[in-house]
């Protein structure tokens, strides 16, 4: 192991470090997860099992967000805990206009275009972002995962005040998103959107992670001293990647807006957020392909158990408290050591 | 301005403070001696209100109700710690956090298979129902009174605990420099166990004062665990003295906000905008406090001094 490594952590961290290692088990199994997400919901289609068309389309939007939020949290660090606002604020920017169309006001937004939908989500989710990035970034550890928290539920109550959208009863839109050329109100035309954005998204911070942008974020989190030491500055990246994390759920919570067509404050409140970072440890952080693994364990469990009993949440909570103390490195550091001993 | 209105409500500011403190004191201790980040100090806070709900009900009295959920509470507490809490203090934060997001649901899930789904109302005895004269004519409820007293002394208690008892100096210490007081030979898992049982049983006292008022309900729990994570940041994490300032500071704020920004709001702008705004402004208003005090001041009002 050599210095370089060891300062890096690029030993532990096999996904991040080598991008042309060429093929290994690892590059096999991502293939296969992304062979198995291609060709699942145009099976379940072609057998009449919607239910599972749906499955898969919120595994693919969840999983967009779970990357967007390792962006920071595996790579750089940043234990956000109010990640699930940005996916709020998405939806709500497919719901809003699209209110504003059927019940007339706020003309200057008032349209059904996808387009324009996708750019309020980004644009005001990038924002969002700066602003409360600028403040948090400034705490770090748990003041910084508290301070996240609080703005998510300044969000939270925010919405949940807004008695014209809906309020607490959540906000139900009767049309999707409008793109020429295509309807997303076709299932497998949403499918197909999503998870071509999902290969986009993989695609976006596997470049992001192993460029120079990617190795300050993540010196940073190893020893921030040297790399100030070093004269650069950690505080711009790490507000340019939380900038870019939030807008990445933004987009994700744009399309779950359309998937579910009915937004409701639930979705920003601070227990998804939970959620969003229980599916992205539990499937490994320090790898690209971890929070795919993590979303679909988690839509699993929260599938079988609520089916066997009705207070699931006591062997989901059990689990994830197990997993917490045994488990380190996620499903994706088990499967690695495992790979590691028959390759 | 209305003059009785704004003295009530001003107490009921100081209620709510008075309240948020008792449930702040343990989290701000926990954090403060045991660098542990607990999630689930809500759910233990919402356990005071629930046993001393059943109980209340049961025996037909509230006093004994909350005489007999107080160890109970204590009991919960303590099975909490030597479960899970123990196994913690090695780790880092973010696995604090997701440990005890996790103990969030199992013991969400433990009440609601052993209590009934829509929650309890407490019945309150005669002499805490009604209402008594204030000064100028103004009229208060008795029960809000007997909360403010109550939390105040309390509070008063920790105080004299703090800085006045070997405890309370070892608590300062642990808070300082952990390692140095294990160092030293004191039984670190006792100091901690307490610490951890004595925050629970105050914030399950917390939640029996308030049950009798806002219903013990399942979400009571979360609802106010990022307030009062709000309040041990801006008061500074570890400080006694801090939480109170900050629990008072912001129980008025949020209360005074609530009553008194839709009026402000009309001000300066149309009736109609103040309105939709004012509501959302003022349940954002504690939030942006925080944000002012971190911008500010990033290690809170009061930080205890370290090493």
């Amino acid at each position: 192991m050599t210095m370089a490594q060891e300062a890096t952590g690029t030993d532990r961290n096999p996904a991040l470090a080598h991008p042309d290692r060429g093929w290994t088990v690892h590059s096999t199994f991502n293939s296969i997860i992304l062979l198995a997400l291609a060709a699942g919901a145009p099976v379940a289609m072609y057998i009449g099992a919607t239910f599972w068309v749906d499955i898969f389309t919120r595994l693919v939007i969840l999983s967009i967000a779970a990357t967007g939020l390792n962006l920071i949290l595996g790579c750089g660090g940043m234990v956000s805990f109010g990640h699930a606002a940005f996916i709020g604020l998405g939806a709500y920017a497919a719901g809003i206009p699209t209110y504003h169309v059927l019940y007339g006001g706020f003309e200057a937004i008032a349209t059904t275009s996808g387009f324009v939908h996708l750019a309020i989500a980004v644009v005001v989710c990038a924002v969002f972002a700066f602003l409360t990035g600028a403040i948090c970034l400034r705490t770090k550890g748990v003041y910084f995962i508290m301070i996240t928290m609080a703005f998510g539920q300044m969000v939270f109550f925010a919405f949940v005040s807004m008695e014209t959208y809906g309020g607490d009863d959540g906000l139900t839109i009767d049309t999707r998103s409008e793109f020429p050329l295509i309807s997303l109100d076709k299932p497998l035309v949403l499918y197909a959107v999503c998870f071509i954005s999902l290969l986009a998204t993989l695609y976006l911070v596997h470049r992001l992670t192993n460029s120079r942008f990617g190795m300050v974020l993540q010196a940073a989190k190893q020893n921030e001293e040297r790399v100030r030491a070093l004269g650069v500055n950690a505080y711009l990246y790490r507000l340019t990647a939380y900038v870019i994390s939030g807008a990445i759920c933004g987009y994700a919570g744009f399309l779950l807006g359309n998937f579910t067509t009915f937004i409701s404050p639930e979705m920003m409140d601070w227990t998804r957020s939970g959620e969003l970072m229980f599916m992205v440890i539990l499937g490994g952080a320090a790898y690209l392909f971890g929070p795919i693994v993590g979303v679909a364990v988690f839509l699993v469990l929260e599938q079988t158990l609520s089916g066997v009993m009705v207070h699931w949440h006591l062997p989901f909570g059990i689990l994830l408290i197990l997993t917490v103390l045994f488990v380190k490195g996620g499903l994706s550091g088990l499967f690695d050591r495992w790979a590691g001993k028959h390759e | 301005m209305d003059y009785s209105l704004f003295v009530i409500q001003t107490l009921n500011g100081l209620q709510l403070g008075v309240l948020l403190f008792l449930v702040a004191a343990g989290l701000t201790l926990t954090f403060g001696i045991m660098d542990l980040v607990n999630l689930a100090h809500g759910s233990l806070y919402m356990l005071g209100a629930f046993f001393c709900a059943v109980l209340t009900i049961s025996t037909g009295s509230f006093l004994i109700g909350v005489a007999l959920a107080l160890p109970l509470t204590a009991l919960a507490g303590f099975v909490v710690e030597f479960v899970v809490i123990r196994h913690l203090y090695s780790k880092d934060h973010l696995d604090h956090v997701l440990a005890t997001f996790g103990l969030i649901l199992v013991i969400d899930s433990l009440a609601q298979m052993a209590f009934r789904p829509e929650g309890y109302s407490v019945p309150l005895p005669e002499f805490l129902r009604g209402q008594v004269t204030l000064f100028s004519g103004i009229v208060f409820p008795t029960f809000r009174v007997a909360i403010i007293a109550t939390g105040l002394l309390l509070a008063a208690a920790l105080y004299v605990l703090v800085t006045h008892t070997r405890l309370g100096m070892l608590i300062r210490a642990g808070a300082s420099n952990r390692t140095m007081v294990s160092a030293l030979g004191v039984n670190i898992a006792a100091l901690f166990s307490g610490v951890f049982v004595l925050g629970a049983t105050i914030a399950g006292l917390a939640g029996m004062m308030i049950a009798p008022i806002t219903e013990a309900s399942y979400s009571m729990g979360n609802d106010i665990i990022i307030v009062t994570f709000v309040i041990i940041i801006v008061g500074g994490i570890g400080s006694m003295k801090g939480a109170f300032v900050a629990a008072i500071l912001i129980g008025l704020i949020d209360t005074m906000g609530r009553s008194y920004l839709d009026d402000i709001f009309k001000l300066i702008m149309s009736a109609e905008y103040a309105e939709t705004a004012a509501p959302a402004v003022s349940a954002m208003l504690v939030y942006i406090l925080m944000a002012i005090v971190l911008a500010v001041r990033p290690q809170g009002l009061f930080p205890p001094k370290t090493r």
